[in-house]
């Protein structure tokens, strides 16, 4: 019972410090220990008391008697307990505190569209629903999401963050929002535009400036 | 001879040319070998000797010819690079010549080039190109037929290729000859409508600050604007079996 002690060596540092992980911010041990914010979990999360125990480092689990495949899925269902409750601590105050920290750093990676300029990105999952789809990244400059560069992101479940993420981030942290892209791409030949692809240009233009309209005729209330 | 022998001996001395050892190095994926007779025809080389120094010591080195006058040895870093410089823009013209489309074809079916980044784009290959001509000025963007959009190679290994080796037409020229690819994007595009961020299911409204701006840089005139991806692919399911039935 080494581990409890030392502050650095708890589950969760070593969760946060394994490869891969990078997207996840710390979640208090608090927040894992209030039952009201796991309501509905035990669904999902296969002997949810145990696998609390173990996120939080409490004394009263006993890993003594479990053979390595049980361990094995104890820990699966640690890390699985962790992560959802993760999506729903960074849509509080203090998650999201955390994670603007991590947005701001880049840590999430950036957008590989050429003209967002490696704008930094946010995580976000198609799907509320555990083991459905993997996470994506949004970008606010382009509003769009992209696949992670890297195949160890490319697995996380995008349930671990949700699909309200950086839509929240955004409603609490307005100023964070970058002017958007202006610039369209459009391809040309020998620097002549080409029909189809010069229509299709204009077409968006046109789509942007009846957007532009809408937002400026507010009514007044 | 044999088939085997006649293989064997055409490949061995394909590996000896520095073509093929620069078009096999990892960070030169995106190249396609150009053939011999494409480099030996002056008409094509029209005004490189203007962009590449010491141009004839580097068409030398890249045909595997033996120097007039042996090269010094302090030397040969130079004329190695401008070597590769003048590949590169000899392969930007090579690449929108028949033969240069067939082999980039062949790459692009590989998916030598990867695919593009976008989610809603489903893995769409990608070709290789620049927003310039004119070399030293811009790396190698990706330009995604599907979204229509460049993008920046998800390797650090593509950073320092130079995008006047592809050039900026190569892909407007790649899709007029290989219209099939354009027809597969068409389709993708239809069925995908532009990503919209959402709070627990509910869209953010236009007209408040964090609203959706940027639909337009998606958005294709054929799509039904209202349709979300999964009621998308539950229509064309539909569709199919309507083509079926």
């Amino acid at each position: 019972m080494e581990m409890e002690t030392d502050l650095e060596d708890t589950w969760i540092a070593n969760f946060l410090g394994t490869k891969g992980n990078e997207y996840f911010c710390e979640v208090d041990p608090e927040f894992i220990l209030d039952r009201f914010n796991l309501t509905g979990l035990n669904a999902d999360v296969p002997n949810i008391h145990d696998a609390i125990d173990v996120v939080t480092g409490s004394s009263d689990v006993n890993m003594d008697g479990l053979n390595a495949e049980e361990e094995q899925q104890l820990d699966a269902s640690a890390r699985h307990l962790y992560c959802l409750v993760h999506a729903r601590f960074i849509l509080t105050t203090r998650g999201l505190y955390k994670m603007m920290l991590k947005y701001q750093e880049g840590d999430f990676g950036r957008c590989p569209r050429a003209l967002c300029r490696s704008h930094i990105l946010l995580p976000i999952g198609l799907q509320d629903v555990p083991n459905i789809s993997s996470v994506k990244l949004y970008c606010p400059k382009c509003e769009d999401i992209y696949n992670p560069k890297s195949s160890r992101h490319a697995n996380i479940d995008g349930a671990y963050f949700g699909t309200s993420f950086p839509g929240m981030f955004f409603q609490v942290y307005p100023k964070l929002l970058p002017r958007h892209s202006e610039e369209q791409f459009c391809l040309k030949i020998f620097g002549f535009k080409i029909h189809d692809h010069a229509e299709h240009c204009r077409w968006q233009q046109k789509q942007r400036d009846e957007l532009e309209k809408r937002i400026a005729d507010k009514p007044t209330s | 001879m044999t088939e085997n022998e006649e293989l064997y001996l055409s490949s061995s001395s394909i590996e000896d040319s520095w073509v093929s050892q620069f078009c096999e190095m990892a960070n030169h994926q995106y190249f396609c070998e150009v053939s011999e007779s494409f480099m030996e025809d002056e008409f094509n080389l029209t005004g490189l000797n203007s962009l590449v120094p010491r141009y004839k010591e580097a068409l030398e080195l890249i045909l595997d010819l033996e120097p007039e006058v042996p090269v010094p040895l302090p030397e040969i870093p130079t004329i190695e690079e401008s070597g590769e410089l003048l590949y590169g823009l000899i392969h930007a013209r090579f690449i929108i010549t028949r033969p240069g489309l067939q082999s980039m074809a062949y790459k692009y079916a590989c998916r030598d080039f990867g695919t593009c980044p976008r989610y809603q784009c489903r893995n769409t290959a990608v070709l290789p190109m620049g927003r310039l001509d004119i070399p030293g000025f811009e790396t190698v963007r990706l330009y995604c037929p599907c979204c229509r959009d460049i993008y920046v190679p998800s390797n650090s290994r593509f950073l320092n290729i130079d995008g006047a080796f592809f050039g900026s037409s190569f892909p407007a020229f790649f899709l007029e000859t290989y219209p099939k690819v354009e027809q597969e994007c068409r389709r993708i595009r239809e069925q995908s409508p532009p990503f919209q961020l959402k709070i627990f299911g509910f869209n953010i409204a236009e007209k408040s600050r964090a609203g959706p701006r940027m639909k337009w840089l998606r958005q294709t005139p054929g799509q039904d604007k209202s349709q979300g991806p999964q009621e998308t692919e539950a229509a064309t399911a539909i569709e199919e079996e309507a083509v079926v039935g």
